[in-house]
């Protein structure tokens, strides 16, 4: 039994870590006040979203063998630039915009993935390159000055709430029940892909756990689902953005899990050469994590404009280091060959919630730093710790 | 005679499983070039790093004495302060630093404050006058070939105040003219009182320079002989090395009578990534038959794992030249997935670099070389197929584990072998080349080895085997290539193969041109 507990909360350590944390901010924080409430809780998924989607890029290109990509904040200023451009200065179609905002990113990508895959110039290189030679472009592009305002269209792509986008006429009660459905039918869905996988493997005499430890983490899921949409049912509804983000975070998920490319990309990340021996084409898989990533940068950059509703010149300063850091904290190992989709989406809200946790505390803006970064380093010596002694129990 | 200057007295050295020396004891006299020959693995390299400390005091058994004293080194620092100094096959400089850095690295003049430059320097120019290597000791150690690199070795020795120079192969990458260079230098040092150790497959280099020679086999001395009292010769050094009982450790195989010639290499030259000039594999030409296994044999270095990645889709070297039949049709082979989609698999020697990932699971690691054979359409993986594939796989080639999904890093040594041949078998060769595929695992995880290739023979498959165990290239193959500095020196059948005849055909064509 305890062998049993001991791995359950090794598996999901940095689960329960997150929710650990966040009842530790509940205790500490003054009545009234809570990370839970509606509105924080809608903020703190609105306010990271970018994190989330550049941290899912961000994991691909580590796993590919510890790879970074320093360049991705200047993506996103450089993408955003022209979404700016495109629909601000020109009045383009909000729909075309986006569609040659994405393809300017997977150039970006592919230039990057050029230099690095099939050249040979180390990532932390090219990629700092990258991160000089955007940014640049970018500030010159808008001549030093904020691109704004964006059409309303183009921002309620973004920044809408559907249950309440889609209903005739949408009062408290309406969008409350909804956006309660929408939360209720994902975790039905969830447990039920669950279950029927379980005894799918069951019957055909796979190796399965008790049905108990099995179904513990989905359950445990639905239930924060269930409980973040009534939350947000009580706010304005589910964020537009959530919706994308759930896009996003199943086809990673089923690309590094379920998919020929992802396999090898995991493989190629953990022995490069056996990988290469066993007839993958680890350049091409490298190009393509790059192209990937900067699919997922412009994906970010669009988010990020459409929630400031202008392109400033300050935009994306950073985002590189925060998406890094939500891959190591998520368990994404730095010299690659490991890491999951959802380690890093967790990791990236536990970023998250630390810093609204400490806000909301008014603890200073330098220390919210300090924290982040002793927060990390922990994560990383807990996880290679943790390892060693592993193997050394082996 | 005079007292030796160096005595070693009942070293015995285990490592977890093997006895890699068993009692060895050796002297070594003042002025005189012992040699020392033996096998691969014979322990030659464990001895000279229970000496040099690189194996500290305590972690073998027996005594060391030096120039009368007995020794406790617990690292090199310690070895090489009383002037032994080991150069290792590989060479150790660093490329991108001048000859002068390179010689004084880790000993340098000055204070540890402040390097004095214009003494290294000058001090390198004079010993690199006695060696006679006209170079300057400002140019880098990359851009000047490998036979002075060789040479500044030595240098970096004699900087080192050294009284017992340790050579580990030193004339493995030279050609015949440097190496005549570097013998001469050592009778030349001879002269001026030095002592040598120098450990060499080249026979005709031992007989030219050695005052004696021990034969080591299977981490224990068999003789030594003394230049002038002994009769030394060829046979007599080769039995000593390869002597060992044959022991009937492998199972028995129905020989069928060989189909036709499946795989034929013609005129293969191999060029080494690096040292451009170098030829790795020299006009080599072989042939597999279908149902065969063919045997490779050769010392460390002959070329032969090159040969085999080289016909691999290029996975190894430059420049490469040559005819590749497959069941009698030309082919050429660009990519590993060109050679996959032939039928071919490499069974890596270096399991653990080159053939597993080590952090993943069993099951990846099986499908890993033929991923589409469990994805639907081409990208998706079918993971119930995939583990249906797996467990059977890992069953038939009677992986011990608790269950597919157990980390490959953790299986034994002889178990990751037998992930790794059943991740080639699942990319459904024909061919396969077995590169040292009993290296590192137990006698009976061996005989498991061998009965797997059996099975293969018996499904119609072919097995090019490299093996630096002669016995078990004797008890396996139907025939047996000998491979020797790059080339193929000669083919025996299973009938006139015995270690004998392949350590004296490797002896003879060393270093005697």
């Amino acid at each position: 039994m305890a062998k049993h507990f001991r791995s359950i909360t090794e598996k999901y350590a940095l689960l329960l870590v997150l929710l650990f944390t966040m009842l530790v901010f509940q205790i500490l924080l003054p009545d009234g006040v809570s990370l839970f409430s509606p509105h924080n809780l809608n903020n703190l998924i609105v306010q990271n979203s970018f994190v989330v989607i550049l941290a899912i890029g961000m994991m691909m290109c580590i796993a590919s063998g510890g790879h970074i990509d320093l360049a991705v904040g200047s993506i996103v200023i450089f993408v955003g630039a022209f979404a700016g451009i495109f629909i601000v200065n020109m009045g383009i179609n909000p729909y075309l915009a986006i569609l040659l905002c994405l393809g300017i990113g997977i150039l970006i990508g592919s230039w990057q993935g050029f230099w690095i895959a099939y050249i040979g110039i180390p990532s932390f290189i090219v990629t700092l390159s990258g991160m000089l030679t955007f940014r640049g472009l970018a500030l010159w592009l808008m001549g030093g000055r904020n691109i704004g305002p964006f059409p309303v269209e183009y921002r309620n792509l973004f920044n809408s709430f559907l249950p309440a986008h889609w209903l005739n006429n949408p009062n408290d009660d309406t969008v409350f029940i909804s956006t309660l459905l929408i939360g209720i039918a994902i975790s039905v869905v969830l447990i039920a892909m669950k279950l029927v996988s379980y005894f799918r493997r069951k019957s055909k005499g796979y190796e399965v756990e008790n049905i108990f430890s099995e179904m513990l983490y989905p359950v445990i899921i639905s239930a924060a689902v269930i409980f973040l949409f009534h939350q947000l049912g009580r706010h304005n509804g589910m964020p537009a953005v959530l919706l994308l983000l759930g896009v996003i975070f199943v086809a990673y998920s089923y690309f590094s899990q379920n998919t020929v490319l992802g396999r090898h990309l995991y493989a190629m990340g953990g022995n490069a050469k056996a990988a290469r021996l066993s007839g993958i084409n680890t350049k091409r898989t490298l190009f393509f994590a790059y192209a990937n990533n900067g699919l997922l940068a412009s994906v970010a950059a669009l988010v990020v404009v459409a929630r400031f509703n202008s392109v400033n010149t300050t935009a994306g300063e950073g985002f590189e280091l925060q998406a890094i850091a939500a891959c190591f904290i998520g368990g994404a190992s730095a010299y690659g060959g490991t890491g999951k989709v959802s380690g890093v989406v967790i990791g990236a809200i536990f970023m998250g919630v630390l810093n609204m946790g400490m806000s909301l505390l008014g603890v200073d803006m330098n220390l919210q730093r300090v924290t982040t970064g002793l927060v990390l380093l922990v994560a990383v010596a807990f996880d290679i710790i943790s390892k060693k002694r592993r193997a050394g129990a082996a | 005679m005079n007292t030796p200057l160096l005595r070693m007295e009942s070293i015995t050295k285990e490592f977890p499983g093997v006895k890699a020396l068993k009692e060895v004891s050796l002297e070594v006299y003042p002025g005189t070039i012992h040699a020392l020959v033996g096998e691969n693995g014979a322990g030659k390299s464990t001895l000279m790093n229970v000496l040099s400390g690189t194996y500290s005091h305590g972690s073998y058994t027996g005594k060391i004495f030096f120039d009368g004293e007995e020794c406790r080194f617990g690292r090199i620092k310690d070895s090489e302060k009383k002037g032994i100094v080991i150069i290792h096959q590989e060479l150790a400089l660093n490329p991108y630093m001048s000859i002068g850095e390179n010689m004084f690295l880790g000993n340098e003049c000055g204070s540890f404050f402040r390097i004095n430059w214009n003494q290294t320097y000058s001090e390198a120019k004079k010993y690199l006058d006695i060696v006679g290597l006209n170079e300057s000791p400002h140019t880098l150690v990359q851009d000047i070939g490998v036979g002075k690199q060789q040479l500044v070795e030595i240098v970096k020795a004699l900087a080192k105040n050294v009284r017992l120079l340790i050579l580990d192969e030193p004339t493995a990458a030279l050609n015949e003219d440097d190496s005549q260079n570097l013998l001469k230098l050592l009778v030349k040092f001879k002269s001026e009182g030095m002592t040598c150790i120098l450990i060499s497959h080249k026979l005709k280099e031992v007989e030219q320079v050695a005052d004696r020679i021990t034969v080591i086999r299977d981490g224990a001395v068999i003789e030594t002989m003394e230049k002038d009292t002994d009769e030394i010769n060829e046979y007599r050094i080769a039995k000593g090395m390869v002597g060992r009982e044959l022991n009937d450790y492998y199972p028995e195989r129905e020989k069928a009578a060989p189909g036709g010639i499946c795989l034929e290499v013609k005129d293969w030259t191999v060029y080494h990534p690096l040292y451009k000039h170098f030829k790795v594999c020299d006009n080599v030409s072989f042939n597999l038959r279908k149902g065969e296994v063919v045997g490779i044999s050769g010392l460390m270095g002959a070329g032969r794992t090159e040969l085999a990645m080289s016909i691999f889709g290029r996975s190894y070297g430059a420049d490469i030249s040559g005819d590749l039949f497959i069941n009698g049709k030309s082919v050429k082979l660009k990519s590993v997935k060109d050679a996959i989609a032939h039928k071919l698999a490499y069974v890596t020697e270096d399991r653990k670099a080159l053939g597993l990932v080590l952090t993943n699971e069993i099951r990846p690691n099986i499908t890993l070389a033929n991923t589409q054979r469990v994805a639907d359409f081409g990208f998706h993986l079918n993971k119930d197929l995939e583990r249906a594939q797996a467990t059977e796989y890992s069953a038939r080639f009677g992986v011990k584990c608790t269950g597919i999904e157990q980390v490959v890093g953790n299986l034994s040594g002889g178990n990751q072998q037998k992930v790794l041949l059943a991740k080639w078998m699942f990319a459904e060769p024909d061919i396969l080349i077995l590169d040292e595929p009993t290296r590192g695992i137990d006698v009976g995880a061996k005989y498991e080895i061998y009965t797997l290739i059996n099975d293969l023979i018996a499904q119609g498959k072919s097995v090019l085997m490299i093996s630096s165990e002669m016995p078990e290239l004797l008890g396996v193959c139907d025939r047996i290539y000998v491979m020797n500095e790059g080339r193929m020196i000669g083919e025996l059948s299973a009938e006139e193969a015995n270690q004998e005849a392949i350590m004296m055909m490797i002896l003879k064509s060393s270093g005697g041109k």
